[in-house]
């Protein structure tokens, strides 16, 4: 039985098709289909309803040490109003999940999670607590909009003063009153533009979805599905749980070294990560240059040999290609390397290339 | 609801039949393209290959999903709709338009369905 988000009555009012999704009804798209969502995200803005994206809360003296104690990132310098990203590992340096950190005071926090992880992702930490922390999960009390495109920043500022929007990349407000509606406002998303994602209680998911589609409706603002959502966030090779990542791929095996630190003290999955040392696979970006679309869980071959394999792959609206990110040996990982990738029995040719395929 | 014109065959794997003389044209129903989503490449046979009743003769991508193109007849792939191969959102905009091939030469001929029996199959798999 798959659950319903708030908004699910207006995803059925604006045309949305609706698809299971984590446990969730959720649509996949609107009536313009996943091409026009996908450009209106890279040339004005798009709204999308996030609100199946699990909230876990951290409070308590020692809430930072159990953070750092949890996660692969180091949140000890972090200051009041940042977000930062991380992994969580098992003990065997695989990812439990990534997720993002937000820092509301210096024993407050909210761990912002994915949706089909989050009972998994929630267990783990509970078991894995320092005394002197609580960590409570709040998703069902917390709807998630994001609104993202280079017109994002325009609309919300009709909307706000300027003092209560977040200027910086991965900085968040708290308490901002939006339409009267209590909501907590970041410069984040998923898409690789510019964007925010607005948090609000369920009872204004409605209301704060009318006010920010109206508002952005002369920017050429459109409701966006899970369809786009994935395009765009391949397009800027950002990775997807379960796709990228998962329990059997480490953190560095999957390019996201930035937010591992291994200097620091301890955290779950530390000496399993030291003991593996460089990792012999990492992920790389492919463009297709044969005829076809390679997807996820795709053989990749170098003259022959195989190399690795796809993790998530589609024909990118933006950048015009079809593309695809792969694991693979990371003796055969340099950009410029042309590979072949087995498309159903059919091998096209592909060309290893950096990452990202999209950059704004 | 989609549009599914009274003068064409169909089958329940959602291809469309249209005759010209003993040639079968075969192209993907209103309701495959909507289901599909934005179409963005088609691989399709070369003309004199083969085709196979029951058999998929093209495989149809669009940015979500893959979807073969099963033939209704047995024969000879006649003539190809080059037209799709660069420009494949033709499926999306003009399904009834867009034919992907006539097939000559036809043995064998799978049951085809009337526009009503048609719709049948569609109410259904949207229930």
């Amino acid at each position: 039985m798959e659950l319903k988000t708030p908004l699910y009555d207006v995803h059925i009012e604006e045309g949305g098709k609706i698809v299971p999704f984590a446990g969730y009804l959720l649509p996949v798209q609107y009536t313009g289909g996943v091409i026009k969502e996908h450009m209106a995200v890279r040339q004005a803005a798009g709204l999308f309803d996030v609100s199946h994206m699990g909230e876990i809360r951290f409070t308590g003296p020692t809430a930072l040490d159990t953070l750092n104690h949890l996660l692969t990132n180091d949140f000890t310098d972090m200051p009041v109003g940042k977000v930062r990203y991380s992994v969580m590992c098992n003990e065997k340096g695989g990812v439990i999940d990534d997720l993002v950190i937000y820092k509301f005071g210096e024993e407050d926090y909210l761990a912002v999670v994915n949706a089909a992880n989050r009972h998994k992702d929630y267990a783990h930490m509970a078991a894995n607590l320092l005394p002197g922390t609580k960590a409570e999960d709040v998703s069902d009390s917390v709807a998630q909009l994001a609104l993202q495109g280079p017109a994002a920043p325009a609309i919300l500022g009709r909307l706000l003063p300027e003092e209560s929007m977040p200027k910086k990349y991965y900085t968040a407000v708290r308490d901002v009153s939006l339409g009267g509606m209590k909501c907590m406002i970041s410069r984040t998303g998923y898409t690789g533009e510019a964007g925010y994602e607005i948090y609000t209680a369920p009872e204004n998911a409605v209301a704060l979805w009318k006010l920010l589609r109206e508002t952005g409706r002369e920017d050429g603002l459109i409701p966006c599905g899970l369809g786009a959502r994935d395009t765009l966030r391949l397009e800027a090779a950002m990775p997807l749980y379960g796709h990228e990542m998962n329990e059997d791929i480490t953190p560095l095996e999957a390019g996201l070294g930035f937010g591992v630190k291994l200097n620091k003290p301890d955290f779950i999955g530390k000496a399993a990560l030291v003991a593996a040392g460089e990792p012999t696979r990492v992920r790389v970006g492919l463009v297709v240059t044969g005829r076809g679309i390679a997807r996820e869980h795709q053989d990749v071959f170098l003259n022959g040999e195989r190399i690795g394999a796809t993790t998530s792959g589609t024909h990118c609206p933006a950048v015009g290609k079809a593309v695809a990110m792969a694991l693979v040996d990371a003796s055969h990982s340099a950009p410029g390397t042309f590979v072949e990738v087995d498309i159903r029995g059919r091998r096209i040719g592909a060309e290893i290339v950096p990452l990202p395929f999209y950059k704004r | 609801m989609s549009n599914i014109p009274a003068e064409l065959k169909y089958t329940a794997s959602h291809e469309w039949i249209r005759t010209e003389g003993d040639l079968y044209v075969i192209g993907l129903t209103d309701f495959a393209q909507s289901s599909l989503g934005d179409i963005v490449f088609i691989e399709l046979p070369q003309e004199g290959d083969a085709v196979t009743m029951g058999e998929s003769f093209a495989d149809v991508e669009s940015v979500k999903a893959v979807s073969g193109v099963f033939s209704p007849v047995s024969g000879t792939v006649a003539a190809v709709n080059e037209a799709l191969i660069d420009n494949p959102a033709l499926l999306n905009e003009a399904p009834y338009d867009a034919w992907l091939i006539k097939v000559s030469g036809a043995q064998e001929v799978g049951e085809l369905l009337d526009a009503a029996g048609y719709e049948a199959v569609c109410k259904a798999e949207e229930a």
